[in-house]
């Protein structure tokens, strides 16, 4: 079935159908699965164990990638081509189709070169770090499982196979959160990732059942094109279907209160925590809400979905912002770093932002896997996750130092780097669809995501060495991605700046809102400089306090990391009263409210968590021991023990003495006989 | 074809398995080699006939009877030998006879004790008969006669090759044997079923006289029953007597407490055709017969049969969590998973009944293929409890990584055979049948989101197995041993099987092909032209 | 023609065998008792064939397959009498309850 591109409202772009590279875009979709094939067949053989395979696919998927990037610069691409797998009722013509097939346009588009090009370094990297560890040729068919099933997700037309993608996302984060299974702790990590994300995908489900079913296609063309028209039967399911919907993405995307599978998610290597969090995974969320985003824009059930979704991404990137300042574990730090800024790309989403969210899914994805990656040479070189073995490595680790404060610095939002615009461009979103105070929130964020990036990088490079052994810089392996992760975290920014366009070429903008509906989000002409102060001031004023508290005095760094934060001198001395301010507010950040809601996080959502599982587990043994065994069973059993026991007493007559059974003859007859007489 | 069109081909393919048995009986029982080599090719041919009836099928005519034979019987009571195919039992012949050859092959070298290859193959084969009969019969006669043919075969199974330890069952002064205790509990559950089963049967044919000849004969009680002959108590008590034969077999909760015990203590193979073929039988049956001949009465217990559905998911997953015993813990998930096959029935939307047909396939499939895991494993290790177990994966990576394939299949992953199932179930349950609509309209709805809410729990205790059984550590007591990871009879058996659910997972319509056409026309029969449309779909753009 | 003494007859001889039956702890006795009852039957059957007379002498007839089965009766009885005393050396049927539960 193939869907005619309609111009549903002025404004929409105009869109060509693209060339070769968008008519076969499938075999981007299937040379992962390919390289998986041939990884657990052929991969052991190999001199590096199979990654040829995983790599050779990620690159040409990079190369076909970089081509549609390219093509659709110049001109909106749109093209989808699908197969049909089922068909349910063939009469009338009103068959129930299910399909699968890929779809070219902006947003498509976007996310397979992300996934592609991040994906290519991170495979590259992990053949360096995970050198010598055990199984790693299963480790590569199941990276390329991973990237294959996230291509999957987000090249699908239908909401049939975005389920595909997204539930085999969740079974490869599976096996490589649990890539060391030996360990009990490590394979419930990858447990509870995947039962968290299992439970969303109800929502998921649910919701594609809602609005599939509401006009009969579950593509999302059509879905778009009906919500672009108001459709009635949409409408009336929008409301409820949009919520499924977004409770689906909340599991992958990690929005609270279903964050909790992502710090866990850490017990995998290294480069899955740089693929999972960044450009892969988490990113699936976002994606279906900016996919189905018609559906929250057009609609009047939609938009007031969006009400209950802003809040929940605000709390998100603010909550768990604090809670990467109480981290030791320096992947930790970043995987609520990644939380944190899922939150604002869910918050940029709901408002209504649709370019600004993917602006940031795209941007982040550069700087977040370079800040991975980063973390992993570390740990490599270390050989612990805590940054309290770390410290003073900027010397022994200089290209890994460097990168590290590059992709630091894109988070937090310093200008030029990548970060900047894409934060900037959420501030302006928020403040132009009205949500004033949620934008203070996010500015208060951006000084949080400052700060706990400022202190990792303190605690890890400056100060002395507090671990054991020499740490070595990595190989050229590892080091080459992080390189090359670096230069798109520092330019990516300028893609999008307002009002800037390249030529002919348009930006970001344009590229991704070449789609079949036009996005109607607000574009801004030209950067709001007085939001960039704010945004600026927040995450210059993190990185400030933060260095006086970690960078400067290095050496007493750690000591100060646990509170006992002696009045900090110099800055005292020059601007008094604003210590005082920083001191209580980063007293109260880190203190009460980030132990705050750490405690919450670990007694009452874990909790809850753990204690619903334990319910579950009691009420399963009360189901099966009470109801079941002593119930339902019970009483067949009873009824054939009744007549087994109704037999011992009745065989008792059965004495096997013919005088006995004579006389009962002779009895009988006699009674007989009586009986005649007297009732005759 | 020459040999399908007359009709004989199908009369093969049931009896072809029972004659194979009693040549069996002929070799010499020392001569092992000869009799497995027979019984195999019995079996292939049986499977390459099946293929030949798929190449043959016409699939534009998928709602109609096939390659029928019809010769009179029993004249006295008008009883047929009626055999047909549609696009119903099609893809369950083929599941049959193919699961069959697999058991075969698997069998070649796992030989419980006492050692008879011989009579061990020939009930296997005798079994073939009955699975092949029921799902080809078109004659109420027939099809109970084919319905409890398969009980003795698998009787003798379990009370011979069974688990042979003792335990206490509440009720029973003594000790029981478990092999005693199963076989007969699964005989006589069935039987009590099928008692009443045949008592609906007799009463149609009884009915059917008062408008023209008495009659078994399936089809023209199709057509009776969808011109209204049967209606009131009268019809309400005869579905009520079918459904409780078919309710055991499948089965649904409350009637489901025979199989847990049948499937721990039955042999590999027989916990195998148990799980994949025989537990199809009874909710083939409610496609079959109950729904078409009396389709008033399936909207008036629709509702009823839903709520057991839901409860049966439910409940089997949290049963599933109190498990020790790994196959046990797979037997329960069978009365989720047929959960999910009976609430796709309860909707009578051709979305839901098409469902059910894939969610049997599929679980016939991947529950046969977790059976043949778990008798495997219990065959090397010599215990079942999942607390003695685990690293599994790392003494047998090869048994542990299908293992995983196949748990995560039974979880209902999508883009593998299990997702359909239990996905366009729920989607039936959605939207059920018009006439269902006005007053069950939430019930069916509250039947979705528990049923989605039982997804995330069979979700829970595979994983909760994978965890125990596969990962971690390998306990002390299994240091030093030596295992075998999987031999080469047991990946020829399961080989095809992963194979399958994989394409039927990312192509449904290998399936859906053959049945749709067939189930449209048994809802637009059975509750009125255009019923099946309306109800898959709830408007559609533009109209 | 009075019938009445036959069937006096009779019913004494009956209740003799009912008796020998019940109390005879000699399986032979027990056997012989069986003998009397059966032929009290047969000593009514020809009584009431005297009276009515049928044209087809089912009295008579009757009362033959009585002796008949009777002796084919007394002689399988006679033989398992014989087996049990050779195997347990006693006729008394109280020591035979082979087919108790």
């Amino acid at each position: 079935m193939t869907h005619l591109v309609l111009a549903v409202e002025a404004g929409a772009p105009e869109l060509v159908s693209g060339g070769f590279f968008a008519q076969w875009a499938g075999i981007m979709l299937v040379a992962p699965f390919v390289a998986f094939l041939l990884i657990v067949f052929l991969g052991k053989r190999l001199k590096y164990l199979g990654a040829e395979f995983a790599i050779g696919a990620m690159a040409l998927n990079l190369v076909w990638a970089s081509i549609l990037f390219v093509q659709n610069m110049s001109h909106g691409i749109f093209r989808e081509e699908n197969f049909e797998i089922a068909s349910i009722g063939m009469f009338d013509g009103r068959a129930l189709v299910f399909e699968l097939g890929w779809v070219v346009d902006g947003l498509s588009i976007m996310m397979y070169f992300v996934v592609a090009f991040v994906g290519l370094l991170v495979f590259i990297y992990a053949v360096g770090y995970m050198h010598g560890d055990v199984r790693v040729t299963w480790f590569f068919a199941s990276l390329s499982l991973f990237a294959g099933s996230m291509l999957i997700l987000v090249g699908s037309p239908n909401l049939i196979q975005l389920i595909i993608g997204w539930e085999g996302v969740g079974l490869a984060s599976y096996l490589l959160i649990g890539h060391y299974w030996e360990q009990k702790e490590n394979s419930s990590a990858a447990m509870k990732a995947f039962y968290t994300n299992k439970v969303a995908d109800v929502g998921l489900i649910l919701g594609a059942i809602l609005l599939g079913l509401a006009i009969g296609d579950f593509s999302f063309a059509a879905i778009n094109e009906a919500a672009a028209n108001h459709a009635e039967p949409l409408e009336a399911v929008a409301f409820a279907g949009g919520l499924l919907l977004f409770f689906g993405a909340m599991g992958k995307s990690a929005q609270f209160p279903l964050h909790i599978w992502l710090p866990d998610a850490m017990a995998g290597p290294t480069p899955v925590s740089a693929l999972m969090h960044a450009a892969t995974m988490v990113t699936a969320g976002i994606y279906l809400m900016a996919r189905t985003f018609p559906v929250y824009q057009d609609l009047v059930g939609g938009e007031a979905a969006r009400q209950w979704m802003v809040p929940i991404g605000v709390i998100t990137l603010f909550a768990m912002g604090l809670l990467a300042l109480v981290a030791d574990d320096i992947k930790k730090v970043l995987a609520y770093s990644t939380v944190s800024q899922l939150g604002y790309m869910m918050t940029a989403v709901a408002a209504g932002g649709y370019t600004a969210g993917l602006f940031h899914l795209f941007t982040h994805a550069f700087f977040k896997a370079l800040l991975f990656l980063g973390a992993g040479s570390v740990i490599h070189a270390v050989h612990s996750n805590n940054m309290s073995d770390m410290g003073g490595l900027r010397k022994e680790m200089p290209r890994t130092f460097w990168t590290f404060v590059i992709g630091s610095l894109s988070l937090a939002g310093i200008i030029p780097l990548a970060g900047f615009f894409s934060k900037d461009e959420i501030l302006a979103t928020l403040d132009h669809e009205g949500y004033q105070a949620f934008m203070w929130v996010a500015i208060a964020g951006a000084f949080v995501t400052a700060f706990y990036m400022t202190r990792a990088v303190a605690l890890t490079f400056f100060g002395s060495y507090k671990g054991h052994g020499h740490p070595h810089e990595s190989p050229a392996l590892m080091t080459v991605p992080l390189v090359a992760l670096a230069v798109p975290s520092v330019i990516a920014g300028f893609l999008n700046i307002p009002g800037v366009e390249f030529g002919g070429f348009g930006n970001f903008t344009t590229w991704v809102g070449a789609r079949v509906v036009a996005m109607g989000d607000h574009h801004p002409e030209a950067i709001d400089w007085t939001l960039a102060a704010y945004g600026l001031t927040a995450g210059g004023l993190g990185i400030l306090i933060g260095w006086l508290l970690y960078g400067k005095d290095a050496e007493t760094q750690l000591a100060r990391d646990r509170f006992e934060i002696p009045v900090l001198y110099p800055l005292l001395r020059q601007k008094y009263y604003m210590d005082h301010l920083a001191l209580g507010m980063v007293g109260f950040t880190k203190g009460p409210a980030a132990r705050a809601v750490d405690w919450v996080n670990t007694y009452v959502l874990d909790g809850i968590v753990n204690g619903v599982g334990g319910g579950v587990r009691l009420m399963g043994r009360f189901v099966y021991g009470g109801l079941d065994q002593r119930g339902i069973d019970m009483f067949f059993n009873g009824v054939s023990a009744g007549a087994d026991s109704a037999g011992l007493a009745l065989r008792r007559l059965q004495t096997g003495r013919v005088q006995q059974y004579a006389m009962g003859f002779v009895v009988g007859a006699l009674v007989l006989v009586l009986a005649i007489a007297v009732f005759n | 074809m020459e040999l399908f069109e007359s009709g004989w081909g199908l009369t093969l393919i049931v009896f072809l398995p029972l004659v194979g048995a009693l040549v069996n009986m002929a070799i010499p029982k020392t001569n092992e080699t000869a009799v497995k080599q027979w019984s195999l090719f019995v079996a292939v041919v049986t499977f390459a006939l099946s293929l030949l009836l798929v190449v043959n099928f016409d699939y534009g005519a998928g709602d109609r009877f096939q390659f029928e034979m019809n010769e009179t019987w029993i004249s006295a009571i008008g009883a047929n030998f009626h055999l047909g195919v549609d696009g119903i039992s099609l893809p369950l012949l083929v599941l049959s006879t193919f699961v069959m050859v697999l058991a075969i092959i698997y069998s070649w070298d796992h030989w419980e004790e006492p050692h008879n290859p011989r009579g061990f193959l020939s009930l296997m084969l005798i079994l073939a008969t009955g699975m092949n009969g029921t799902f080809l019969a078109l004659d109420l006669v027939l099809f109970f006669i084919f319905f409890e043919v398969v009980l003795l075969p698998m009787y003798f199974m379990i009370g011979i090759w069974g688990d042979k330890s003792k335990r206490r069952i509440p009720g029973f002064s003594k000790e029981v044997e478990t092999r005693l205790y199963a076989s007969i509990k699964f005989f006589l559950f069935t039987l009590f079923g099928s008692a009443f089963m045949l008592l609906g049967f007799l009463a149609l044919y009884f009915k059917s006289g008062d408008f023209g000849p008495r009659t078994f004969d399936i089809p023209e009680l199709i057509e009776l029953g969808t011109s209204g002959a049967f209606s009131g108590t009268f019809a309400f008590l005869v579905f009520g007597a079918m459904f409780l034969g078919f309710a055991v077999k499948v089965p649904m909760w409350p009637f489901h407490t025979w199989l847990p015990d049948a499937h721990t203590a039955a042999p590999t193979v027989g916990s195998v055709l148990l799980a994949a073929i025989l537990l199809k039988l009874g909710s083939y049956a409610f496609i079959r017969i109950s729904i078409p001949i009396l389709p008033q009465e399936a909207e008036n217990w629709a509702p009823a049969i839903a709520v057991l559905s839901v409860i049966g998911i439910i409940y089997g997953s949290l049963a599933c969590l109190a498990q020790t015993d790994m196959k046990r813990l797979i037997a329960f998930s069978s009365v989720g998973h047929m959960g999910f096959v009976m609430l796709g029935i309860s909707t009578l939307t051709d979305v839901g009944i098409n469902a059910a047909i894939i969610g049997m396939v599929a679980h016939g499939l991947i529950t046969g293929l977790l059976f043949f895991l778990a008798g495997s494993m219990s065959h090397r290790y010599h215990t079942r409890e999942m607390s003695r177990l685990g690293g599994n994966q790392k003494l047998m990576p090869v048994m542990g990584a299908i293992l995983a394939f196949t748990a995560f299949a039974s979880l209902g992953l999508p883009g593998l055979a299990g997702f359909w199932g239990e996905f366009m179930s729920l989607l039936g349950a959605y939207n059920p049948l018009e006439s269902l609509r006005a007053e069950y309209l939430g019930l069916f709805r509250t039947a979705m989101v528990l049923g989605a809410i039982g997804t995330v729990l069979t979700a829970g205790y595979m994983l909760w197995m994978l965890q125990k059984v596969n990962l971690g550590e390998p306990g002390e007591e299994w240091v030093g041993h030596e295992f075998h990871d999987a031999d080469r009879y047991e990946l020829t058996a399961w080989v095809p099987l992963m194979v399958l659910i994989v394409v039927i997972g990312f192509y449904p319509n290998v399936v859906f092909g053959a049945t749709t056409d067939a189930v449209v026309s048994l809802v637009n029969t059975a509750f009125g032209e255009g019923a099946a449309t309306t109800a898959a779909v709830t408007d559609v753009l533009g109209s | 023609m009075i019938v009445t003494q036959f069937l006096v007859i009779a019913a004494a001889l009956f209740s003799l065998g009912v008796y020998g039956l019940l109390v005879r702890r000699n399986a032979v006795m027990v056997l012989l008792a069986v003998e009397l009852m059966l032929n009290a039957v047969n000593i009514n059957l020809i009584a009431f064939e005297a009276v009515i007379r049928s044209s087809q002498a089912v009295g008579q007839v009757f009362s033959i397959f009585v002796i008949t089965v009777a002796a084919a009766e007394v002689g399988i009885g006679l033989a398992i009498i014989l087996m049990i005393f050779r195997n347990r050396q006693s006729a008394n049927v109280d020591d035979f309850n082979l087919m108790k539960f």
